[in-house]
């Protein structure tokens, strides 16, 4: 069973995604596909799996060319896809979102709830996925989201899986599992391709690493021929420096401190619970935490966006707890969103709409009633070129970018004035390694103009390479402190809920 | 003990939740209200006034039921209630139970107006809960029509032209051919027009609200103008007969809710059916299943193969029949005459039922009596003659629809995608 892409190139309007692409997956072989951001890895998973037609070239099984006008031909054909952003219902419940479109039923189209259920609880068995059926998609954890992703997947006897940057959203954790997961796929005979940002991962569990530049193939090597350093420079074109290179810092006044902060969910639960904080000018301060210990509560109501029900938050000094979020922005504090789909971006604006999407009633962008078009378009013509977005114009729609470029968006955004404050979360979530350098040096750089930075990641590594002090989140407190010189375990050991940390200082 | 680790029950003084805030409002109204029924229902009376309610109608078997009770002493139990259970939502320590305290108070509140309006005289309770149900049937149909739509992310602002046309197409076909083609023919117009949103709005992806208006002028526009032009001409296709009731043996025969519910004519039985297959049909079947996915994430629903956009528009067009069949109701069933503008609203008072009955046809069914109390309710009272003005009568059933859209009942949410347009790239 060999499944082929041949030829495959798809025009968008001004871009060429893919050019003359061809790939190749074996039964029981793990194929990673690296690339920078707009290189066009997810445009050619999308043509395999239906959702875009293709300029020209076909997909192949067994030598057989396929006809694939909509994902329902592809899982017809076998091949099943784990999205970039999860295509999960989030108001059903696990079994159901699995059923959904290939439903088990009784007469006049009754659903057949238990053996849904069945159906459910044995993959979930086959694998050790441990994925409850009657839970409810949102209520769940992204990293168990996922693992209903796989499920809907194997559900429907797929024998070729795409994951389309599954870690992006894992803890460290929550990649362990996924690779063993994985692994148990590989060793049922089904073909997975595996596309990542993250160097390390791929030379862990790929057969073959194929590299992607601005819609071509343009290496294919094996894992061991080659180590991170060597991937980066393949993918970017140029040596990429993976290490983060900053003075100690020199930390002054606090800028933003947070007493007793309780915040609620959506679910009204106390998801912030009685946090307190302090981040001075010049220092960076991580904070680590397993998803869902109230990280995106807490950084929704620093930035105004959700209104908290008690304790206090100081800006220099003013209480801002209850001020709006163009208030606290216009003290400088920039934001980098969790979710750039959701709170990042208007999707359906252009680049340059989404660019002085803070500043358009500001001169020079705004001239009282007017908008200033042709100053818009210049600050986001710089930008662009500064963050290295790759977009054929500043005028297209930005849902059109890359999910990578689409963040770069933002950042660029955010960090293009004098801020007094950064709150980012996950800042580089889905960006290449040669972006990364880039936005990492953006942040130290800010620091060392005496910003005061706080970073929300649930990615460790990026908290440790950036962080002067790392605060672990656990269920809405603070569970620990370190200096940067602790240790992944320990860290590690805090996220999970036991004690750790600084002895009393 | 680590520096940082904050006592474990330090507790944090805390600002009120809007769940609770909402308690605070609404446990006030109700004890205004309380009062209010005290001091006007209560003390307004002379002691020892009666208040007679009739629980049977003539004609029916068990003849000459009726409850008489000291209207005053009555107020005061109701007032006294209400203030407890208003005392009970402010002290917001069971804020989930808010609505139902609400709902409860509220009922009070209506038997408490009653005693007061039928004191020294007597009141046909079964006559005003008949009259609800029946009055709740366009509303519910309306509602359920409304749902159907926007359970596949598609708002149907249209209902009252559906309405509207349907029955004009019922009055005059029916009176051409009988009742039951005027019946079919209705719902065939109600189709069409479902059809036309569901192109304009999937298709064309014009903006729905604007395409639901469209359709509400036209169909206006175009039934007053033939109303005018035709109906006033030939008066013998403005007189379709009437589908009577049929009264189901036994069941019919039980005092009260006999008369509520076992003995009416085919549409209303039509709505309690549609009720329950709608509520097993979304929540049961695969066809809900895959309808429901449509509304909340039509992509995810794409991805596992479903045709968005065909389910979409079966599901706008079957919420063209049943608006089609609500039309029919109104001059098929209710009055067999056609008048201008004979809906009067009653789409939009149904879209109200729908958000009020939060997307569940179980919820609408319970908002449609709601309503059907309310325009009842205004019905009889004019009959018994208070002091109220009767304008104020009339207004309502519109006055219920502004408080329940305003949100009352709080916060329900909408499928995700409601409104959104698909676009396949
Ligand atoms: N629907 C679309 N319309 C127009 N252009 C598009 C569309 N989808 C993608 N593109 C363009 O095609 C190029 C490739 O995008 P693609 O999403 O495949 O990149 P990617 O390799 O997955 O990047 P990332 O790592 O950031 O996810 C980008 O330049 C993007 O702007
Ligand atoms: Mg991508």
């Amino acid at each position: 069973m060999k499944l082929e892409l041949k030829g495959i190139t798809k025009q968008f309007p001004g871009v060429l995604a893919n050019d003359n692409v061809n790939l190749s997956i074996g039964e029981g072989e793990i194929v990673a596909l690296l690339g920078e951001n707009g290189a066009g890895k997810s445009t050619l998973m999308n043509i395999l799996y239906g959702l875009y037609t293709p300029t020209s070239g076909e997909v192949l099984i067994d030598n057989q060319p396929l006809e694939l006008h909509s994902p329902g031909d592809a899982i017809a054909a076998g091949i099943g896809m784990v999205h970039q952003h999860f295509m999960l219902v989030p108001v059903f419940t696990v079994a159901e979102n699995v059923i959904l479109g290939d439903e088990p039923t009784k007469r006049i189209g009754w659903l057949d709830a238990r053996r849904a259920r069945k159906m459910v609880k044995e993959i979930s068995g086959r694998y050790s996925l441990d994925v409850d059926p009657d839970a409810i998609i949102e209520d769940l954890p992204v990293g168990i989201q996922q693992r209903v992703e796989i499920i809907k997947v194997l559900a429907r006897e797929a024998r070729f899986v795409v994951f389309d940057e599954p870690t992006s959203v894992l803890t460290p954790n929550e990649v362990e599992g996924f690779f063993e997961i994985v692994a148990g796929l590989k060793a049922d005979g089904k073909g997975i391709i595996f596309i990542s940002h993250k160097l390390g991962e791929a030379l862990e569990i790929a057969d073959r690493i194929v590299i992607m530049r601005r819609g071509k193939t343009v290496a294919e090597v094996l894992p061991e021929e080659v180590d991170e350093e060597k991937l980066a420079e393949l993918m970017v074109g140029r040596p990429v420096d993976l290490v983060v290179h900053r003075e100690e810092a020199k930390p002054a006044d606090v800028v933003l401190s947070v007493e007793n902060l309780v915040v609620l969910d959506d679910r009204l639960q106390r998801a912030v619970d009685g946090l307190s904080l302090e981040v001075r000018a010049g220092e960076i301060v991580g904070i680590a935490g397993v998803q869902g210990n109230g990280q995106t509560e807490l950084v929704e109501s620093l930035t105004g966006l959700r209104t908290s029900l008690g304790g206090v938050v100081r800006l220099n000094g003013e209480d801002i707890t209850t001020k709006s979020p163009r208030a606290i922005h216009k003290r400088n504090v920039a934001h980098v969103p969790e979710d750039r789909q959701k709170s990042g971006l208007v999707l359906p604006f252009t680049v340059t709409e989404n660019i002085v999407l803070d500043s358009y009633y500001e001169a020079p962008v705004s001239r009282g009633v007017q908008m200033n078009w042709g100053a818009a378009r210049d600050r986001a013509v710089r930008l662009v070129e500064e963050y290295d977005v790759r977009t054929p114009s500043v005028d297209v729609l930005v849902s059109t970018l890359s999910g990578g470029n689409q963040q770069k968006v933002i950042v660029a955004r955010e960090f293009d004035r004098d801020v007094a404050l950064v709150i980012a979360s996950q800042p580089t979530r889905g960006i290449d390694v040669g972006s990364i350098e880039y936005i990492h040096s953006r942040i130290v750089q800010e620091r060392d103009n005496q910003s005061a930075v706080l970073i929300v990641s649930s990615e460790l590594d990026e908290i440790m390479a950036l962080s002067d002090r790392i605060l672990v989140m656990f269920e809405g407190k603070i569970a620990g402190e370190f200096d940067s010189s602790a240790t992944p375990t320990e860290i590690g050991l805090a996220m999970l809920g036991s004690q750790g940390g600084l002895e009393a200082s | 003990m680590t520096a940082t680790a904050t006592p474990a029950k330090a507790e944090v003084k805390t600002r009120a939740t809007p769940a609770e805030r909402r308690a605070t409002v609404i446990g006030t109204v109700m004890v205004l209200l309380a009062v209010f029924v005290f001091w006007v229902f209560g003390l307004g009376l002379e002691s020892g006034v009666r208040s007679t309610f009739n629980l049977s109608l003539p004609g029916e078997r068990f003849q000459n039921l009726v409850w008489e009770v000291n209207a005053q002493w009555l107020s005061f139990v109701v007032a006294a209630i209400m203030a407890f259970l208003g005392g009970l939502v402010l002290r917001r320590s069971h804020v989930k139970w808010t609505n139902v305290a609400l709902a409860i108070g509220l009922g009070l509140f209506a038997l408490g107006f009653l005693t007061w309006a039928a004191a020294e005289g007597s009141f046909s309770l079964v006559g005003m809960l008949r009259s609800t149900v029946l009055l709740s049937v366009p509303v519910t149909l309306g509602a359920l029509s409304g749902l159907m739509c926007e359970r596949v992310a598609v708002i149907n602002i249209a209902i009252e032209g559906q309405l509207l046309t349907a029955a004009f197409v019922g009055t005059i076909l029916g009176s051409a051919w009988g009742i039951w083609a005027g019946l079919i023919g209705a719902m065939v117009t109600g189709a069409l027009l479902g059809a036309v949103l569901a192109v304009l709005s999937i298709r064309y992806r014009i903006d729905q609200i604007i395409a639901g208006v469209v359709i509400n002028i036209f169909a206006l526009g175009l039934t007053s103008f033939l109303a005018r032009r035709v109906l006033s001409q030939a008066p013998d296709l403005n007189s379709p007969g009437r589908f009577t009731s049929i009264k189901i043996p036994i069941l019919g025969d039980i005092p009260v809710i006999g008369s509520m519910f076992f003995d009416h004519n085919i549409f209303v039985y039509a709505m309690f059916l549609l009720i329950i297959a709608l509520h097993f049909g979304l929540f049961y079947t695969r066809w809900g299943l895959r309808s429901r996915s449509v509304g909340e994430h039509p992509k995810a629903a794409d991805t596992v193969g479903i045709n968005v956009y065909r389910v979409r528009y079966r599901n706008v067009i079957l919420g063209g029949v049943i608006a089609g069949f609500g039309g029919a109701f109104l001059t098929l069933a209710q009055v067999s005459r056609f008048e201008e503008n004979l809906t009067a609203g009653i789409g939009f008072i149904g879209l109200a039922a729908m958000i009020f009955g939060r997307w569940r046809p179980l919820g609408v069914l319970g908002a449609g009596l709601v309503f059907g109390f309310a325009r009842a309710l205004q019905q009889k009272l004019g009959i018994l003659g208070t002091p109220i003005p009767s304008e104020f009568l009339s207004m309502t059933p519109y006055i219920v629809t502004i408080i329940v859209v305003a949100g009352v009942v709080g916060r329900a949410r909408p499928p995700a995608a409601d409104g959104q347009p698909y676009i396949k790239d």
